[in-house]
């Protein structure tokens, strides 16, 4: 089970969500829609606790942590809960000091104490996945913004996350680049994985989700099916949203 | 008439005093600088780790440490450790009580390099660490530090090379380092303008040599394609 229920997160009193309540299907896409502002970052910021939620709970897998007001979770469930995600980047975020494969290596030798050879083993595995085994051993800063966020995700997937969550992954690409990232992410969707990915990318949310979510100003405003809320949304306010991405 | 007779008065005495002064040198105040800079960079970090994360009571002490020891001469500082503390019972040797006050020097200023250095790596860096799971420790160890190093060599290697002249203060509290010979060759020559030039020749030396070994370090630093110019 992996859901969101009641999420309220503020800064400086500036109310951002609102009780947000998301459960995400397992083995599936599901897409966060949204004008800029609306808390979809901040959403999704909340599931791995990059933010702590003023209220509400966040449930992933086995974990699930309740917060209200200024109790803070402590570091262990903290910990618990981000080893149980991923995080894809807008900007990528590999670690320039470390070659490519050492990045995708990192979870593994830093957190879980894997022996080097394994976590090379694996993290071989996974930059061939994303088509980037050939650059192993170049260094980031080497590498195209396609190419860095087919490691980035490599990177997310190597501690084997129950849920990978994506800020926007295309939005700082090139079209083309986009679209080799695209298909990476969608071959993942294929493969099962579970992702909440929050994007203005229309096509990359009706080919890639299973399950939209409309977000605005902190609230869920309609969710349903890709075709639903593209083709037929209910609500007024999703309707001009809809209408202004010119869908 | 033989050889050396030829010779001015004045190199004549260069000649004759550059080995004691050299020796000098070597002996006292090039490790002095060494170790007091390698201490301080630890007292640095620690200070800077302290003033950027620990809790607030604790982080003050720190921030008060490097408070004192920017805000004082460094000259009046080894006078306290060397002159003053002995008359509140601590009796401390001339090479360690400069050891302690360059060491305690270092530590604060390198402290304010280290803290710009780590604040320097952006919150998304931070961000990707916690993101695969790390602790705060292992996000400062793994990923902040080695960037931030990178930042920090450049300051560290001037900081050093000022280290190296600043050690001509110990004199003043008797170790016998470099400038302190040459004070003790002038009080019985009487020949303070050639034996200080040369004094000031030595040191020269030394710092040109730091600073080439610092531009390689710079260069063995700046590898990885360059990244810090060019990743974001
Ligand atoms: N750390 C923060 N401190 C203060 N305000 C913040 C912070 N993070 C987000 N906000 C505010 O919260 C609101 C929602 O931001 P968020 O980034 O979640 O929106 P978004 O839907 O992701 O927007 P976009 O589509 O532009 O990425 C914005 O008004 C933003 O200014
Ligand atoms: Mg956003």
């Amino acid at each position: 089970m992996i859901r969101l229920s009641g999420i309220e997160k503020s800064f400086s009193g500036n109310l951002v969500l609102k009780g947000v309540s998301l459960a995400v299907q397992e083995g599936a896409v599901t897409a966060l829609i949204g004008p800029s502002g609306s808390g979809k970052s901040t959403l999704l910021r909340c599931a791995n606790l990059l933010e702590t939620p003023d209220a509400g709970t966040v449930e992933i897998g086995d974990v699930r942590l309740e917060f209200s007001g200024k109790r803070r979770p402590s570091q262990s469930d903290v910990l618990r809960l981000r080893r149980r995600t991923g995080m894809i980047f807008q900007n990528f975020q590999l670690f320039p000091h470390q070659r490519v494969v050492e990045n995708v290596m990192e979870a593994l030798v830093t957190v879980q104490k894997w022996p080097k050879a394994k976590a090379r083993e694996r993290a071989m595995a996974l930059l061939d996945q994303v088509g980037m085994s050939e650059k192993a051993e170049a260094w980031p800063a080497t590498l195209s913004g396609g190419q860095q966020q087919r490691v980035a995700i490599a990177r997310a997937l190597a501690p084997s996350p129950a849920l990978i969550l994506c800020d926007e992954p295309t939005s700082a690409l090139d079209p083309e680049l986009a679209e080799e990232v695209v298909d990476v992410l969608r071959t993942l969707a294929k493969d099962g994985a579970t992702m909440l990915m929050a994007t203005h990318d229309l096509r990359l949310a009706r080919s890639l989700a299973s399950h939209v979510a409309f977000l605005e100003a902190g609230e869920i405003v309609e969710e349903g099916a890709p075709d639903a809320i593209f083709g037929a949304p209910t609500e007024p306010r999703t309707i001009r949203f809809v209408r202004s991405l010119g869908a | 008439m033989s050889k050396e007779a030829v010779l001015p008065d004045w190199l004549q005495l260069m000649l004759t005093s550059f080995w004691p002064l050299l020796r000098a040198g070597l002996v006292f105040t090039v490790p002095l600088a060494i170790l007091s800079f390698v201490l301080g960079l630890g007292v640095g970090l620690l200070t800077a780790v302290v003033r950027l994360f620990a809790p607030k009571p604790l982080a003050a002490v720190a921030g008060f440490y490097v408070w004192i020891i920017r805000g004082t001469p460094l000259l009046v500082q080894l006078f306290v450790i060397f002159y003053g503390l002995p008359s509140a019972g601590i009796l401390i040797d001339a090479f360690p009580a400069a050891l302690i006050g360059f060491t305690l020097n270092v530590g604060a200023y390198s402290s304010e390099v280290i803290r710009a250095a780590l604040t320097s790596i952006s919150r998304g860096q931070w961000e990707a660490a916690y993101s695969i799971g790390m602790t705060t420790r292992q996000a400062l160890r793994r990923t902040i530090l080695p960037q931030a190093t990178r930042v920090a060599v450049p300051p560290l290697g001037n900081t050093f090379i000022s280290l190296v002249k600043d050690t001509s203060l110990a004199a003043a509290i008797t170790v016998p380092e470099l400038f302190q010979q040459a004070q003790r060759i002038v009080a019985v020559t009487y020949e303070p303008l050639i034996l200080y030039i040369e004094a000031a020749l030595i040191y020269l030396i030394f710092s040109s040599i730091l600073t080439t070994l610092q531009a390689r370090l710079e260069v063995r630093f700046g590898r990885h394609g360059g990244f810090m110019e060019r990743a974001r």
